[in-house]
């Protein structure tokens, strides 16, 4: 039978506040265990969490960079569980109230594009960390506390395709307000997937499983097409698919029960007390709305509309705020638009990946990148030189101009200089002289490179080629 | 008729991970009863147009301003931990 994939996808962001959500210890990856936490953390007795309201601005700043509707009342509840995670054997977050609601992402997959809708965002507080161990579990409450929202999307996404596409845009809006780092390696973005399958023109959604601890968006979209292809065969069998937690074998590209769900999971939600609600009216809105940046999508049209870039460069481009950014400044100190973009999306994101670094992580400035396309650009360096500089500014970093000084990598446009240079070669290789002048193109390419060896690549090419034609047909 | 049935008891006491006996549930089924009913007396005040009131004041906005302050070291933190493991809390395993 032929089926229709109905997919919602729920993301947790790790918010990049410098304290916890309700206690002041600080929010930071990578420490040592049990080291930034208090007895609010712990879940002692006689602790109160008190509101953080950086949390409170950076919730409703993603929720409004995704269209949402930011609610002019909201309340957090417990919601309460038995798990070592969870000291205080309940999870504040927000149930009936949540922040946001209502919004969209829009996205384009093949060049169609579609709108996503999101059914709400809400903050909450992350549980802490576990490690198995063979004779027992090991907690940290490091983790415990940091900001979470958590953005769940409408069932509206029908393809793994279109669910890549959902993360890679959701990611990207995030990053730009500023709001958390979005690296899924370190956890700071985390994505479920909600699966089921129904036959084409049928209504009535499918029993759906939900698809969690995917480590990367290719395993989420791989994932997804995995599990709609055994739904299918189990009803296609006349079987039913089993209202389950499943997770994603990367290695074995297989679905596996994790959790068979029975009823549905009761967790007694009810408003804390400890918490006094929250009061957002329409000032402190536009406040904080005031601090959204600009948009990828808004940037993207402005690249292709003003800078007359073309879509695709606008697209890599605005991936990320950092590149966009980087990208703009040094348009800013001068230099060519085309020029910038062929380095940052060649050079620079092929050393990215290649080293895994993001762009901040490097020494390059958008200041000394200009200088050195302003170098190409006045026949200082050639563009083969220039490949040698722009290593030296993506791994030590500092001035192009004094670095080519330093190195003696000027361009040699010196005619007198050339000229002599192109004599000795000639005298070297007097039988490719003889070849090009019977008509074998090819030799004149061999001199040229001759030339380039004797000057070590920094020959001006063009002034080479003009100068080799007239001295071979001086002899 | 039980307004709290000995199932709702034992699938509460499930919840709270509190073990009881059947006789105790068939108890508590009927005690709780017996206080449902009697707190249901405030089911008759006319509460219309009144709000749902949550909280014991009237503070609303109680926030605090973004500032990281480190208190307890991982020592004191872990001075009551009846099992510990490379400064963390140990527990028995628990696998999901």
């Amino acid at each position: 039978m032929k089926y229709e994939t109905v997919v919602g996808i729920e993301v947790h962001v790790e918010l990049k506040t410098n304290s916890k959500i309700f206690s002041p210890s600080p929010n930071a990856f990578g420490e040592a265990p049990n080291t930034n936490i208090n007895p609010k953390d712990l879940g002692f007795p006689g602790t109160l969490p008190l509101l953080n309201k950086e949390a409170v601005e950076y919730g409703m700043k993603a929720a409004m960079a995704l269209n949402c509707e930011i609610a002019s009342e909201t309340i957090f509840d417990r919601k309460h569980y038995f798990y070592p995670d969870s000291p205080a054997a309940y999870q504040i977050s927000q149930d009936k109230q949540p922040i946001g609601e209502h919004g969209w992402i829009d996205i384009e997959v093949d060049g169609e594009k579609k709108r996503i809708g999101i059914e709400r965002i809400h903050l909450e507080e992350d549980a802490g960390k576990l490690t198995h161990s063979s004779d027992g579990s090991l907690v940290d409450y490091n983790r415990q506390g940091t900001p979470l929202i958590e953005i769940v999307s409408d069932p509206d996404i029908r393809t793994p395709e279109e669910a890549y596409a959902y993360l890679e845009k959701l990611k990207s809006i995030i990053q730009y307000t500023g709001v958390s780092d979005v690296r899924m390696e370190e956890g700071s973005l985390r994505a479920d997937a909600n699966i089921s399958i129904r036959p084409v023109g049928e209504e009535k959604f499918g029993t759906k499983t939900e698809l969690k601890n995917l480590n990367s968006f290719a395993f989420v979209r791989d994932g997804i097409a995995e599990e709609v292809k055994r739904q299918a065969k189990l009803l296609d069998a006349g079987e039913e698919v089993q209202q389950a937690s499943r997770r994603y074998d990367e290695k074995t590209k297989k679905s596996v029960l994790m959790r068979i769900k029975g009823d549905a999971d009761d967790y007694r939600f009810f408003p804390d007390p400890d918490i006094p609600p929250l009061h957002i009216d329409e000032e402190w809105k536009e406040r904080v709305r005031k601090e959204i940046p600009e948009l990828p999508d808004a940037r993207r049209a402005r690249y292709i509309d003003e800078m007359d870039l073309p879509v695709y460069d606008a697209q890599v481009l605005t991936a990320t705020k950092e590149m966009a950014d980087f990208f703009e400044e040094t348009v800013d100190h001068g230099a060519d638009v085309k020029q910038v973009s062929n380095w940052l999306m060649g050079d620079l994101l092929g050393y990215m990946n290649k080293e895994l670094k993001e762009i901040q992580d490097l020494p390059i400035t958008p200041k000394d990148l200009a200088k050195m396309i302003e170098l190409i650009k006045d026949g200082t360096i050639s563009s083969k030189i220039a490949k040698q500089v722009f290593n030296y500014l993506v791994e030590e970093g500092g001035d192009p101009e004094a670095y080519v000084k330093d190195k003696g990598l000027v361009q040699i446009s010196d005619e007198g200089e050339l000229t002599k240079i192109i004599g000795e070669v000639l005298d070297a290789n007097e039988q490719s002289v003889t070849d090009f002048k019977e008509g074998k193109g090819r030799a004149l390419g061999f001199l040229v490179g001759q030339v380039m060896k004797a000057t070590q690549g920094q020959a001006n090419p063009q002034m080479v080629n003009k100068i080799l034609k007239e001295e071979i047909e001086k002899r | 008729m039980a307004k709290i049935s000995k199932e709702q008891v034992l699938h509460t006491a499930n919840l709270a991970t509190l073990a009881i006996s059947e006789e105790e549930a068939e108890m508590f089924s009927n005690q709780l009863t017996e206080i449902i009913t009697f707190t249901e007396k405030i089911q008759n005040i006319n509460t219309e147009g009144v709000k749902r009131t949550i909280y014991g004041n009237d503070n609303d906005n109680v926030l605090r301003e973004d500032k990281a302050i480190r208190t307890i070291t991982q020592e004191e933190a872990l001075k009551n931990a009846p099992s510990q493991e490379n400064g963390q809390f140990k527990v028995p395993s628990i696998m999901d």
